[in-house]
């Protein structure tokens, strides 16, 4: 095996593992996130986030519009604080609503927006006003059983 | 009462041998540790003269490609058939794209990509060195003044620790490939839902730069057993087969306990993380 | 011969255990130009001596002067520099198996002297002349017979013309043909060099041929020396049990064992 075939193997060998790793990194893995320069901050208070994490999408009409930036709990009003970059291309006027809402069964959490029907629109630093909780699977199952113990009572009175 | 004598002499025996044992082994991690320090310190020949190091690429890498390919599509095929079997009991057969990549580029890759390496690619170092030691190759480079360990270890260490990440690299790449061969072709999985879902779950930062991290820490862990084990061999046919088995074990043993470690530190969930 | 001495053994003393000494009170010189022999006994510490003024280890007690310097204090770096002046010829030659004849001779010359590659060439080629084996330049130390392999180290090992030749048992499992060959070419090559040789060597008859000195060693001590003639007069009982080859004399033939008749009744009852 002389020099010049051992480098040209080296040299394929490498550019394979490159190309994988730009494989992973392009088609498997989401690069596509926006920069810096392109996005603006929005805030949202939520009585739960439920599972909500940092980098999750947000999406309207089930497109991604930006993502999570930032989690934090208001220790005085006692609610999440919700930062959101979204892409600049994307503008939603004041009244837009935020809901956090899950993708499938099984899924992770994102946030849902809703444009409202106001002429002015969000800015850098402006607050989401209107918000939806997470829905907390023991509170609805402990409605849902609220609800059935109530609907059997009713019954009973008549 | 001689009985008791017996027993107690026995036992402190035993202890003694437990004690040595384990002194022997903190002495020889000691000695591992300063043959590593050295060994980077003077890595400069390896370096300057690139062609070296080529070579062991060569040896390291490219003799290892088959092996790593072969094993990274049949592992993905299977992930994908094992996966698809579970998920469609929750009607999440859509996530089984999210479901192949994850477990390679977090753990199968780096992981099962070690473990070959270290016993193909790890085990050649160690009887080259070994052998190099026991027909006193090193001993005559050593007296026509040739510094062994930067013209011989050097160049294999850093052969084994490029070789690595890109190795885990292409055995994700084809198991991602046999996943996708599997689901969605045999299956018939949907491929949109299948790159998609990928793609949205897949974050880069945190799972492939991880996943690249884990690749590297696993190929200086499992290369730094093998020129070392090679190095401290018992220069007689014995002693090399017993050096071999040792990097294998010991570098096996290595990549599982650093996956443990490194896991705990990269992937759990922290604070929304 | 009023230069000093290319060796200078003093009172040197070694061993890996204290307990037990590899060699006691070692005192010899070499002169230049000279071609000297330590024989002895397999174990007799003749070539833990060697690797002393190889300075592959260092004495326990007294000094090595190898070269003019003390080679106990020596840095990597002087040591390296020493060798430069040396070569050493290993038992079994001890050639990089993943090279050709050609890049294990000039890999001395690769190493150590920043010289343009057709100068190389010619120099290669030049040591491989004078063993006898420029044909087989091409050829890997896989393909070599023993003897050739041989021829092919001891090239190496002058590539860099060096003062001081060292021999670690050259001439085991030589057949008669190579072995005549290499002992031509030791004195052939340390008259031509003008160098100094030390031979460790077990095989007698032949090393005597050949050497201008002989130290015999026993036990880690010298216990005779003298020119080849002088040994094969001397009266000293293990000197003449080894150079005459006898089973019986001061080592004796049986390793110490218990009585034989107990060792047979044990067996039988």
């Amino acid at each position: 095996m002389n020099r010049s075939t051992i480098d040209l193997w080296v040299g394929v060998f490498v550019v394979l593992g490159i190309g994988a790793l730009l494989f992973l990194a392009l088609k498997v893995g989401n690069l596509a996130t926006f920069s810096d320069n392109q996005t603006y901050l929005v805030q949202a208070r939520f009585a739960n986030i439920g599972g909500l994490k940092v980098r999750a999408p947000i999406k309207s009409a089930g497109v991604v519009v930006g993502r999570v930036a930032d989690i934090r709990f208001d220790n005085e009003t006692y609610e999440a604080l919700v930062s959101m970059t979204l892409g600049t291309s994307y503008q939603f006027p004041r009244d837009t609503t935020a809901k956090i809402l899950t993708s499938g069964i099984l899924g992770e959490q994102y946030i849902g927006l809703e444009a409202g029907g106001d002429g002015v629109m969000l800015k850098n630093g402006d607050r989401v006003r209107l918000t939806q909780s997470a829905v907390v699977l023991e509170n609805l199952i402990s409605q849902f059983l609220f609800n059935k113990a109530a609907e059997t009572k009713e019954p009973e009175k008549q | 009462m001689q009985q008791l004598e017996q027993l107690r002499e026995h036992a402190r025996g035993r202890l003694e041998r437990l004690g040595n044992t384990v002194t022997s082994q903190v002495w020889r991690l000691g000695f591992a540790s300063r043959f590593l320090f050295y060994l980077v310190m003077h890595s400069a020949t390896a370096l300057r003269r690139f062609r070296l190091t080529v070579a062991e690429i060569y040896f390291a890498g490219v003799l290892s490609l088959i092996i790593i390919l072969v094993s990274g599509l049949f592992v993905g095929m299977v992930l994908a058939l094992q996966g698809y079997d579970t998920l469609q009991r929750f009607g999440a057969s859509e996530s089984l794209g999210v479901l192949v990549a994850l477990s390679l580029v977090r753990e199968l890759g780096p992981v099962v990509a070690g473990l070959l390496f270290a016993s193909r690619a790890g085990s050649a170092i160690t009887a080259e060195i070994g052998l190099m030691k026991a027909t006193e190759q090193i001993s005559a480079m050593e007296m026509m003044a040739v510094d062994p360990i930067a013209r011989v270890v050097a160049p294999r260490f850093w052969g084994g620790v490029i070789s690595m990440p890109l190795l885990a690299a292409l055995f994700s790449a084809m198991g991602i490939f046999g996943g996708y061969l599997v689901g969605v072709q045999l299956i018939g999985v949907d491929s949109g839902a299948f790159w998609s879902q990928m793609q949205a779950a897949v974050d880069l930062r945190n799972d492939i730069l991880n996943g690249v991290i884990k690749s590297l820490v696993f190929g200086v862990a499992v290369t730094w057993i093998s020129v070392f084990e090679g190095y401290d061999a018992v220069p007689t046919a014995e002693g090399v087969s017993r050096a071999t088995t040792r990097t294998v074990v010991s570098s096996s043993l290595a990549i599982l306990a650093l996956d443990f470690v490194l896991t705990a530190l990269m992937f759990t969930g922290g604070n929304n993380q | 011969m009023q230069q000093n001495p290319i060796v200078e053994i003093r009172k040197v003393a070694f061993g890996y255990d204290p307990a037990r000494p590899v060699l006691r009170d070692i005192d010899l010189e070499i002169p230049r130009g000279s071609v000297v022999g330590i024989m002895g006994q397999s174990g007799c510490g003749k070539t833990t001596l060697l690797r002393i003024i190889a300075g592959q280890f260092l004495p326990t007690a007294g000094e090595a002067r190898v070269l003019g310097e003390p080679t106990a204090k020596l840095d990597r770096r002087g040591l390296y520099a020493m060798r430069r002046r040396m070569g050493m010829l290993f038992q079994f030659g001890a050639l990089f198996t993943d090279m050709s004849v050609y890049e294990n001779v000039a890999f001395p010359l690769r190493e150590h002297a920043d010289i343009p590659d057709e100068l190389v060439h010619d120099l290669v080629m030049l040591k491989l002349q004078a063993v006898g084996l420029r044909g087989a330049a091409q050829l890997m130390p896989t393909e070599l017979s023993g003897g050739m392999a041989r021829r092919v180290a001891l090239a190496r090992s002058i590539a860099l013309d060096p003062q001081l030749m060292l021999y670690d048992e050259p001439f085991t499992g030589l057949d008669p043909i190579s072995f005549g060959v290499i002992v031509r070419l030791i004195r052939e090559l340390n008259d031509s060099l003008g160098a100094t040789s030390i031979i460790v060597t077990h095989d007698v008859q032949e090393a005597l041929e050949v050497v201008d000195y002989v130290h015999f060693m026993a036990d880690g001590r010298i216990i005779a020396q003298g020119s080849p003639d002088a040994i094969r007069r001397s009266s000293e009982p293990f000197v003449r049990q080894f150079v005459n080859g006898a089973a019986e004399g001061p080592v004796p033939f049986h390793y110490p064992a218990p009585d034989y008749a107990a060792d047979l009744e044990l067996a039988a009852g």
